[in-house]
């Protein structure tokens, strides 16, 4: 269905599980992290370390913190405690003067190279396809507009839809939407990428699309946190996954340490939740 | 009724309307820049920026046309500004227009989903291209129904820049109708011309309305 190329690159194979490789500074590291909107504590001394090429699940119940973590790695969330690093560049604050916030100008340089999906799309509505994808190529990387065109529509080669360039959001089913939003992401070539909560807006007969160019882009070696409720992407596809409970990381490892060893009774609970909604 | 009396003065009306819609015309274009200006500036400029544009809309909204056109054709002069009818009749217009035109894109802005601008923000877009490229052309197309119906409103409003003697449709009514006699005739043309006017606005309205819908 997809035109992405499956073969695995060398530094997927190397961000397998071992950490302490030749390239030392980890894609994203989360050290001490919590935020509180008034006095409600939303996330509270979270750790988290994602390396290269690593694709990183955050699961757990609604309201349990996970989608405003995934927002405050590109500081679209103001994080309150604690730093976050992307390629050992602090997020959102000055370096030398404490929690002094950056300005826009920086702020901008270090989303350029962190792509984000969200739950719904997002795609603007007043543009095709081809344009939703070519347009931050002109606004944020100053291509030409021809230029941005071709590369915008090799990219959405890529995710299948080439045959929709033209086409507007509103003619596009939602799997279509989310594989367009995706193209317009990794048209940028971001070093990571983060997703809210991809597929919970689409028919489910419409997830599997957007969970394949997801698989085919893991493959590739992008860099992936994944917020998500599908269990079994998170088992297949993860590298590591993150059980957050009420703001805090209740369970980390692998997807088999989490999934079938974890002792955490609030982790047996939220599967057992989901297996019960999930047979008939 | 007699229907030479408006053949007669057809002329002279046709004339007279021209001036009505170029005026008009020139109002609604000063309004637009008024607007966004003003609207932009309450949502993103600040809380200084907020209070003064909030003390202009209410002023230019609080404030009948009429008084603010005299207003501004007689104080002007009195600070060494000498404005002729036609300047002082645009200004007015404009800035009644700016007034409703700013709240009515505030209104649009407020319709746009905030993932709008979070997508544009998230791939690292300058503050200035989020508002050029995605809030504003999304804001002016949820307007369209309401800008047509504000540029209707400002046509008729520019009736009252006859006072100041711009001779418009208006004007050139009382002016015709001053020398003939027949004020029944004449009125009745003109009001058949406005009514033309806004009949092709409106159709004008819903074509774009139909265009944008297509995309």
């Amino acid at each position: 269905m997809t035109a992405v190329s499956r073969t695995a690159t060398p530094s997927r194979a190397a961000g397998q599980g071992d950490t302490v490789q030749g390239d030392a500074v980890p894609m994203v590291s989360i050290r001490g992290v919590g935020k509180s909107f008034g006095t409600n504590e939303v996330l509270r001394d979270i750790d988290l370390t994602v390396n290269k090429s690593e694709v990183v699940c955050l699961i757990g119940p609604s309201g349990s913190g996970k989608s405003t973590l995934l927002r405050c790695i590109n500081f679209l969330e103001v994080y309150d405690r604690g730093e976050i690093r992307i390629e050992g560049k602090l997020v959102g604050y000055s370096e030398d003067t404490p929690r002094r916030r950056l300005s826009n100008r920086d702020l901008r340089d270090l989303r350029r190279n962190v792509g984000m999906v969200f739950q719904q799309f997002n795609l603007w509505p007043h543009m095709t396809a081809l344009e939703n994808v070519a347009e931050a190529l002109v606004q944020v990387r100053g291509m030409d507009k021809v230029a941005a065109t071709s590369h915008a529509r090799r990219m959405l080669d890529r995710v299948g839809l080439a045959a929709k360039a033209d086409s507007y959001p509103a003619r596009l089913s939602g799997g279509q939407q989310q594989r367009v939003a995706i193209a317009r992401v990794i048209a940028m070539e971001p070093h990571l990428m983060l997703f809210d909560e991809p597929t919970s807006a689409l028919d489910p007969e419409l997830v599997g699309e957007v969970l394949q160019v997801m698989r085919d882009l893991a493959a590739d070696g992008m860099t992936m946190v994944v917020v998500t409720h599908e269990m079994g992407f998170a088992a297949n596809v993860a590298d590591k996954v993150a059980f957050l409970d009420r703001g805090r990381i209740a369970a980390f490892g692998t997807p088999r340490e989490v999934f079938h060893e974890s002792t955490e009774p609030r982790v047996q609970q939220f599967l057992q939740t989901y297996h019960e909604r999930n047979s008939f | 009724m007699k229907f030479s009396v408006i053949i007669d003065a057809f002329p002279y009306l046709l004339g007279a309307a021209v001036t009505t819609i170029w005026v008009s015309l020139l109002g609604v274009l000063l309004g637009q820049v008024i607007g966004v200006v003003v609207c932009v500036a309450r949502q993103s400029g600040g809380r200084v920026a907020d209070m003064a544009g909030g003390v202009y809309v209410s002023f230019f909204r609080g404030v009948p046309l009429l008084i603010q056109l005299l207003l501004i054709y007689y104080m002007l002069p009195l600070i060494g500004i000498d404005v002729p009818p036609l300047v002082a009749s645009i200004a007015a217009l404009g800035l009644a227009s700016g007034a409703y035109v700013s709240e009515i894109y505030r209104g649009a802005l407020n319709a746009v989903p905030h993932g709008q601008s979070e997508a544009a923000l998230a791939l690292g877009f300058p503050g200035s291209s989020i508002w050029t490229r995605i809030l504003l052309p999304q804001a002016f197309r949820i307007s369209v129904p309401a800008l047509v119906n504000e540029l209707i409103l400002l046509l008729k409003a520019s009736s009252l820049i006859s006072v100041v003697g711009v001779a418009e449709l208006t004007r050139t009514s009382q002016t015709i109708s001053a020398s003939n006699y027949r004020p029944l005739e004449i009125y009745l043309a003109a009001g058949l011309i406005y009514l033309a006017i806004n009949g092709a606005l409106a159709l004008f309205g819903t074509l774009v309305e139909r265009r944008l819908q297509q995309a």
